[in-house]
């Protein structure tokens, strides 16, 4: 096929340069594209898995990485228990393995500097992987716009990029984090530790809504009750709906 | 459009964005920032703003604001049904 024609949708086949657990549950697969197309922060790829038979299943990631780290790109995978696809990535794929994907794909969930903010990111589980797209995209291009992540998570050990986020957080500017860890705390923790709710997304706000409401970006990526809940939090705050985006994962998860 | 958290369609219902590969399969470019109208209540706005129904044996998009059926997708071995009564117009980009 020649390159001239290529279309981001049309299949390629990848190999996996690097896996990386994250966490239990979670794990990054770094691939390598035969035609890399530097992607937008919050875009995503396909995967497609054929089984001998011929069955077909196919699952859309979003590529947490940067897209300033060309020709390669990140995908975070949260194994579901029942899941053909997950499965299959977390239990058999190794570095040196090939898979069928396409990309990027996806306009309307992406932010790249120029869009500029302040920025609001809400993050239910791997739903972090696009917003980390966005985080890390924003410290390549060196933008310091008003940054605030809210990042919902089981425990703390279930908190995906946890080292990184620490470190990006005392070394970034304008960027802040907070967690809610929603089953279990450690000892002595102080932050929240319910389910993301109105009030929790009041407080979390307030500072960039008092900056600048106006010019105001939000992003929510995680499962749908959680996006749902937080999306209508936005909204009754009086965030215009064009200003919320969000990435709903369906009722299971990814 | 009135969620309600409770009913299965609610759980069942994905942003438009989820709906961009197919999208980009049939009209060969990002559909995602395409403006369409609603013919149901004219709201305009980018198909990526709409919400996706992918479970069925199509995908759905439909009207954030008014609920209808912007835009209904079946694709077979052989052909792909595009139903687009449901939007009054669709601007799709062309690739310069």
């Amino acid at each position: 096929m020649s390159s001239a024609n290529r279309r981001a949708i049309d299949w390629q086949v990848a190999s996996v340069k690097a896996v990386r657990r994250e966490t239990p549950r979670v794990v990054t697969f770094t691939l390598t594209l035969p035609y890399p197309t530097p992607h937008r922060a919050g875009q995503h790829y396909d995967i497609r898995l054929t089984a001998p038979d011929g069955y077909q299943a196919q699952r859309s990631y979003s590529v947490a990485s940067e897209p300033e780290r060309t020709g390669e790109i990140d995908l975070t995978v949260e194994r579901i228990e029942d899941g053909e696809v997950s499965t299959y990535l977390h239990d058999v794929l190794v570095p040196g393995d090939q898979i069928e994907v396409r990309g990027p794909i996806g306009g309307y969930f992406v932010w790249e500097a120029s869009l500029g903010g302040p920025l609001l990111l809400v993050a239910g589980g791997s739903g972090i992987a696009p917003l980390m797209s966005m985080i890390r995209h924003r410290c390549a291009a060196g933008s310091t716009v008003p940054t605030r992540l809210l990042y919902s998570a089981r425990t703390y050990d279930d908190i995906i990029y946890r080292q990184e986020l620490n470190h990006l957080q005392h070394t970034q500017s304008g960027l802040e984090i907070i967690y809610t860890l929603t089953r279990a705390q450690p000892p002595g923790w102080a932050g929240y530790a319910r389910r993301i709710d109105a009030a929790m997304l009041s407080e979390v706000a307030a500072p960039l809504l008092e900056l600048a409401k106006g010019s105001l970006r939000t992003y929510v990526c995680g499962p749908t009750m959680m996006v749902e809940t937080t999306a209508g939090a936005l909204f009754a705050a009086g965030i215009p709906a064009e200003q919320i985006r969000t990435e709903r994962f369906g009722p299971t998860g990814g | 459009m009135e969620t309600n958290l409770y009913d299965e369609n609610t759980l069942l219902m994905l942003d438009g964005n989820a709906a961009a590969g197919v999208l980009y399969e049939i009209f060969s470019v990002e559909m995602t920032v395409a403006p369409a109208r609603c013919a149901g209540c004219g709201r305009e706005g980018e198909l990526g703003s709409l919400k996706a129904f992918m479970q069925g044996p199509g995908v759905i998009l439909r009207c954030p604001t008014c609920g209808s059926v912007v835009l209904r997708i079946v694709q077979t071995p052989s052909v792909t049904y595009v139903d687009a009564r449901g939007a009054a117009f669709l601007c799709i980009p062309r690739t310069p």
